[in-house]
């Protein structure tokens, strides 16, 4: 019996030690982003170069802005990229965090069926083309997660005389998902929707889906950057935060930035100041 | 449909060319879901043997949670596990989010019920058969939970399968206390939903049939070990 | 008969009075004591008071249904009795008394492990671990060549010599047995007998349940002849089998149906 306990005492210690020794490295940093970069594969690109310049190991939980800013709020992250500019404010104005910086800009795009039932192809202002998605009859998917993107189609609605609101459930298809399930749910149920260009970019299943609305200065997407404040979150690890962020706005990392590209595309445009 | 034929050559290529990164993570995931497994299996079962051999008052209202607690949703674990490691939460300070350890505590949480009401029901009709023994001989209650744990141990093996099986298979929980974090936290399940929300139905769909060959590969094992066991009676 | 009476020398049968139920209380035995057992509102065991000498080969006979077996799982502490109280040698019967019984079932319950490991477990039940004491008992009931066998996968008679093994692992100073031989064949019933008298010519106290006449003439030094619930008559063996003083036993030894 004594042999037995004694050896799940070192089973359960090793274990401890094993996520400690994970933890324990100094230089690493969890970074709490939005989807769209990781998932266009843009990390993928930048993290090798940052890492082998610094030894900085960066960690990256991709979820939706929303609840990127909420899990930075718990000070579960050292650094915070999202695109969500009123509420990346609102999080340095709380004191949350240190500064925001702009890191670079792309555009949302609406998608949908080639065949466009609401013939909203070409259309150069998004909000005239909403509503008239609204008037059709055709289907819409929202991400309806309060992610950048959702907070951002929600502006464009509310400048147009429609509520979407009332249509929840019938035309209008609230997913509750990040961008990707809602873009596989659009496709399958032929809706329109609203996405970042880089996620459209990089996504694989687009069916016979093609962008039918862009170039309206409303769908401008910016993204910042912010480093999660060590005076309230005392287990940030300010300095290599702070190092990937002066990395990321450097001529180095806005080049780097600049340089990704996929299926020959640019994803993103670097504008730090 | 061309998705199928897509994937399975993907699956096929993945795995015959071992692909460094499908190593990793298909390591990651038997790594944290075995430990769970074991974690729930070391407090699940002498749990369970505890409420096979005691009667006591409440002890039907025991047996009805841990069987309501067997349908635990993933998602609301993870939620809760998430609001225990955060740095926010009181457990903060252990620094586990975002960890291995985070995902291996979440699914320990997750499969310990079942483990708890399988091996209750399993152990107490062993008991049955040996409760004059025991008592005649007047062992301890910790000797009769080790000598029913040791001699149902063929059969605790496939309580042990189930709540494998539910550990790999889950992503609800281990996508938020892991956060999914590349060659850190990304395991079997959490990288199929990635490659889902990218579109990449294909890969996605050859995720999910490494990680069903790796299920079955461990479900045979265990198999064959019980068909050894009940030929020498053992089981 | 001329082994019986070698047995009888050995375990001071002589001094066994001739009484019924509960005349004398030899402390050092066992006495019971307005034993109760109901159970679904029906008497099983009648209010029996009760003593047994504290050495020798106890049988306690009867037809089907009698109480024979619940009278031995109340003596051991199996079960608790409705009302009455059980005392081994003054003493009451705790858990410390009953470390010092064994008993063997009409079906041997074996443990899922190997012959070997089934006598370490009653071992170690005692906090002894000790692998020459375990082969020596192993190879006292003939069973150290199956060591290593599973102890499941045993001819009836072989698991029924091992549970025997196994309780005397625990050097009880009382042995009970309920019927260990009903479903064996004659050379295995010839060899457990063997062990019970061994174990007796040791010191150890029998208690043994039997309906088999020809077993109680081989073994027993005295007799409970148990009828609805209640010892109804008792002696020692030799005087019981031959001369029985009332008529049901009569009949019981007659092979009658006895009500």
């Amino acid at each position: 019996m004594f042999v037995k306990t004694s050896r799940v005492g070192v089973l359960v210690a090793a274990l401890f030690l094993g996520a400690n020794a994970g933890a324990a490295q100094d230089q690493s940093i969890i970074v709490q982003s939005t989807t769209s970069t990781a998932n266009s594969g843009l990390y993928d690109h930048l993290l090798p170069m940052f890492s082998e310049e610094t030894g900085i190991e960066v960690n990256v939980v991709a979820v939706g802005t929303g609840q990127a800013i909420r899990n930075a709020r718990n000070c579960d992250g050292d650094v915070l990229l999202v695109h969500a500019k009123p509420a990346e404010e609102e999080f340095v104005a709380d004191g949350m965090g240190v500064e925001r910086f702009d890191l670079m800009y792309n555009d949302f795009v609406i998608v949908g069926p080639d065949e466009d039932p609401a013939g909203i192809g070409g259309m150069t202002d998004a909000q005239d083309s909403l509503e008239r998605i609204a008037e059709s009859g055709a289907l819409f998917a929202s991400r309806g997660d309060e992610s950048g993107t959702h907070k951002k189609e929600t502006s464009l609605w509310s400048d147009t005389g429609v509520d979407p609101g009332e249509g929840s459930g019938e035309w209008y298809r609230e997913t509750g998902s990040g961008m990707g399930a809602t873009l596989n749910a659009a496709v399958g149920m032929d809706a329109y929707v609203m996405t970042d260009r880089a996620t459209w970019i990089s996504f694989r299943n687009k069916g016979d889906f093609v962008v039918h609305v862009e170039g309206d200065e409303d769908l401008f997407n910016q993204y910042g950057v912010i480093l999660v404040n060590p005076e309230k979150c005392g287990n940030v690890n300010a300095e290599a935060g702070q190092a990937f962020i002066d990395w990321l706005i450097s001529e180095t990392g806005q080049e780097a930035i600049g340089a990704y590209t996929l299926n020959g595309q640019q994803l993103f445009f670097p504008n730090a100041d | 449909m061309q998705d199928f034929g897509e994937a399975f050559g993907l699956a096929l290529s993945l795995v015959v060319s071992g692909d460094a990164d499908l190593v990793e993570i298909v390591a990651l995931s038997l790594r944290v879901s075995l430990t769970a497994t074991g974690l729930a299996c070391l407090i699940g079962l002498p749990l369970g043997a505890l409420v096979a051999i005691t009667r006591f008052r409440g002890r039907n209202a025991v047996l009805i949670l841990f069987n309501a607690l067997m349908g635990l949703p993933p998602v609301v674990v993870g939620l809760l596990v998430y609001l225990h490691l955060s740095r926010a939460g009181p457990f903060g300070f252990l620094g586990l989010l975002y960890t291995p350890m985070a995902m291996i505590i979440a699914q320990m949480i997750l499969i310990t019920p079942i483990v708890v009401a399988l091996s209750r029901q399993i152990l107490e009709d062993l008991h049955a058969e040996y409760a004059d023994q025991f008592r005649s001989l007047v062992l301890s209650r910790r000797q009769q939970v080790m000598a029913l744990i040791w001699d149902a141990r063929f059969s605790l093996m496939t309580v042990g399968l189930a709540g494998f099986g539910r550990a790999v298979a889950e992503v609800g929980a281990v996508m938020i206390v892991g956060g999914n974090i590349d060659h850190l936290t990304r395991v079997m399940t959490t990288a199929i939903a990635l490659e889902t929300s990218k579109g990449d139905l294909a890969l996605a769909l050859a995720l999910g049939l490494v990680l069903m060959v790796i299920a079955l590969g461990v479900n045979a094992l265990v198999q064959s070990l019980r068909m050894t066991a009940v030929r020498h009676a053992y089981a | 008969m001329r082994m019986r009476d070698t047995i009888l020398e050995g375990s001071n049968a002589l001094d066994l009075p001739r009484v019924l139920g509960g005349g004398t209380c030899d402390r050092r035995g066992v006495t019971a004591k307005g034993l109760v057992l109901r159970h679904d509102g029906r008497a099983l065991i009648r209010d029996v008071t009760l003593s047994l000498p504290p050495g020798g080969i106890t049988m306690i006979m009867g037809p089907n249904g009698a109480g024979k077996s619940l009278l031995l799982r109340l003596l051991h502490g199996l079960i608790a009795p409705s009302a009455g109280t059980v005392a081994w040698g003054g003493k009451p019967l705790s858990e410390d008394v009953r470390r010092d019984q064994a008993m063997v079932f009409q079906k041997p319950v074996l443990l899922r492990r190997s012959v070997a490991a089934n006598v370490d477990f009653a071992l170690r039940a005692r906090g002894v671990k000790d692998t020459t004491r375990r082969d020596a008992l192993l190879d006292h009931v003939g069973l150290l060549g199956h060591a290593r066998q599973p102890a499941r996968l045993l001819s009836g008679g072989e698991q029924q010599r091992l549970a025997l093994a196994r309780a005397l692992a625990t050097e009880p100073k009382v042995l009970m047995l309920d019927e260990p031989t009903a479903s064996l064949d004659p050379a295995s019933v010839l060899k457990i007998e063997e062990i019970v008298r061994d174990a007796s010519v040791k010191g150890t106290k029998i208690i043994f349940v039997t309906h088999d006449l020809g077993q109680a003439g081989r073994l027993a030094d005295d007799i409970v002849f148990m009828l609805n619930g209640k010892p109804h008559d008792r002696g020692p063996a030799d005087l019981f089998l031959s001369r029985p003083e009332t008529q049901e036993a009569r009949d019981f030894l007659q092979s009658r149906i006895v009500l």
